[in-house]
Formats: C-alpha cells, structure tokens, sequence
C-alpha cells in the first residue's frame, strides 16, 4: 500500500521527494498537511509515530514519511 | 411484555450497540449526503479507508463522523498482503486512537474476494497485538471458524461481492457460519437493497454492514431508512420464529362448524 517512487536518500512525504523539510519534526509537518491532528497518523521508515512523540522526531534526511488519515471507505 | 421491550443486546467485544446496522462511507457522493444516510440509519458505527492526507479536501471525514456520535471503523480496504494490512491497522489505531479495526485482505483485484490465507495471519497477528479484529471473510464455514479460533471479535461473510448488489448468493453457507460462530456475525458486502439485509438478519446474523447500496442509492437517506427498519424487521423476525415450509396448503381457517351445503 505505501510505496516510494523517489531516489534513495531524498526525503519523501507521501512520495513527494520535499528536501526541505528535513530537521523538521513530525509534528512541524503534520501542522503544514492537516487541517487538524484528530484522525492523523504518521510513520517514518515504517514505523509508526506515536502522537506523543510528534513534537520531539525530528525528520532524518532521506526519511520516507507516510501521513494519513481518513477517506471514504466500506 | 411487548417484543420491542425484551433485551436483545447486541455487543462487540464488550461494547454494547444500539444499531444492528454499521455503515460504510464507501462510495459517498458528498459529505452532506453521507451526513443525512448517517442519521437516517441510526447506525453507530462507520468505516473509514487509511489513506495518505490530500491537502486540498474541503473537509474532514473524521470532523463529519465525531460531529454525528459516530464510532470511527477503520478498514484495510485495498491491502492485498498481511504485511499491509497490519501495517495500515496500526497507522488507523494511531489516527482514530481505536483497537477496533475492520481487516480487509483482498485476494483478486477484480472480484475483490478476500485472500482466506493472508486475512488468518493477518488477523492472528493483530489479534496478539491487541486489536479487536473485525474480519471480511469469504462464506466458507471453515474459514470462519479459524477466524473466531484465533481471536477474533466477530466474523463478518460476504453476501457476495464487494458494491455488486447481488444480495446474499448463498444463504445456506451464511446459515452455517451462524449455526456455528460463538461470535456475532455480520453480515458485509453485497447487499443491494432492503430485502437482503432483511433476510440477513432472518438467516441470524446479528448485524448487517451496507456502503454502496446506501450511498449509491438514487436517494442514499430513504435507503438508509429503509435499511435500518429492515434490519429490526428482520431481527425480530428471527427472534419470533417462523413457520415450517409446507409444500401443500394447511387451512388457516378450521373447517368444523361449517354451515351444511
């Protein structure tokens, strides 16, 4: 379900290669992305980000970084 | 006493629910008719699909669900591999903050039926991760059964498959994952209108999950309507006991007394 087209060691979120946000933490990227946190999760190199620590990850350059949330769905 | 006042819960894992049916957001035109379908079915429970956040949506699906009382169902619609689908699960028990999580393992993309050996791993491994599995199996009893053998909360058949609207194609097999289940079935996919989930609920199923025959509808909120009133119908008929089936007539009407001819 979550592939990575990009080049390897260019960060990517949702696999749009975005250099720029690296040093960012989860919770920077989530503010620019989401309307809201409610219904948000996020996992960087597979590994789910617990909302706890959101302010505290920082986004390593070249990390993989998936955000999602809710759509219609049966 | 009246039917209606006798207990009749219907739990999942402990939770009691007011609603025999659970709707999906699966195949919605638009968030205002999902709102109304919502309310006119008296459903508490709704999935939801795990997807990557789109910066431009107009609005949120979770705002519209937590604004209705609607329990969040996360599903793993469009996972093809256990992997995937744990892996989606533990995102959605991240984003909706729940252990419930309605387990998708598609098997052939044009069918859409579940893979029954990738949905069992898939299902033991969240079931050992604490998640309360609420599984989209197949109508094969014996799948069903190793499903409810390693933990899971409910089992829920198809009637056929996924959005075809071609009812339950075989009620026989729905029968015998009833007969045999310790767990609620539910009964998922297929439904096409408010007579098949009526017989659903006739074949003793305790619940019914309906998206696209109510969101596709030419008017989802009279369908959704009509959904929930046939899912109490059919439950009550369940509970009343129906006749045997008789292939000549037996008189209603008692032939003694009758005036001399």
């Amino acid at each position: 379900m979550i592939h990575s087209p990009a080049e390897p060691g260019v960060t990517t979120v949702n696999g749009e290669p975005t250099p720029a946000i690296d040093g960012a933490t989860v919770a920077d990227v989530v503010d620019v992305m989401c309307r809201s946190p409610r219904g948000v999760a996020v996992a960087v190199d597979g590994i789910v980000v617990p909302k706890s620590t959101w302010e505290t990850t920082t986004i390593a350059p070249g990390a993989t970084v998936e955000i999602v949330t809710a759509a219609a769905g049966g | 006493m009246t039917l209606q006042a006798a207990p009749d819960p219907f739990v999942i894992a402990g939770t009691g629910l007011g609603s025999r049916l659970l709707l999906g957001t699966g195949g919605m035109t638009s968030p205002e008719s999902l709102a109304r379908a919502l309310q006119a079915s008296g459903a508490e429970v709704a999935t939801v699909a795990v997807r990557r956040v789109d910066p431009t949506t107009r609005y949120s699906l979770v705002e519209i669900l937590d604004g209705l009382g609607v329990r969040i169902l996360p599903n793993t619609a469009g996972c093809f591999t256990a992997a995937d689908a744990v892996q989606t699960a533990r995102l959605a028990r991240e984003a909706f903050a729940t252990d419930w999580v309605k387990l998708e393992v598609i098997g052939d993309d044009r069918t859409l039926l579940p893979d029954p050996i990738e949905l069992v791993d898939a299902a033991e491994q969240l079931v050992d991760d604490g998640f309360v599995v609420l599984p989209y199996c197949g109508d094969d009893p014996v799948v069903a059964r190793r499903l409810e053998q390693v933990g899971c909360a409910v089992v829920m058949p198809l009637g056929s498959p996924i959005g075809s609207g071609l009812g339950i194609r075989n009620p026989h097999n729905i029968e015998l994952i009833v007969g045999q289940a310790g767990v609620p079935v539910i009964l998922d996919a297929g439904i096409g209108t408010a007579s098949d989930a009526c017989l659903a609920m006739e074949l003793g199923c305790s619940a019914v999950l309906v998206a696209t025959a109510v969101t596709r509808a030419e008017d989802p909120g009279l369908m959704a309507a009509a959904m929930r009133d046939a899912v109490i119908a059919g439950r009550a008929a369940r509970r009343a006991g129906r006749i045997t089936r008789r292939f000549v007539a037996e008189a209603s009407s008692s032939f003694e007394g009758m005036v001399g001819m």
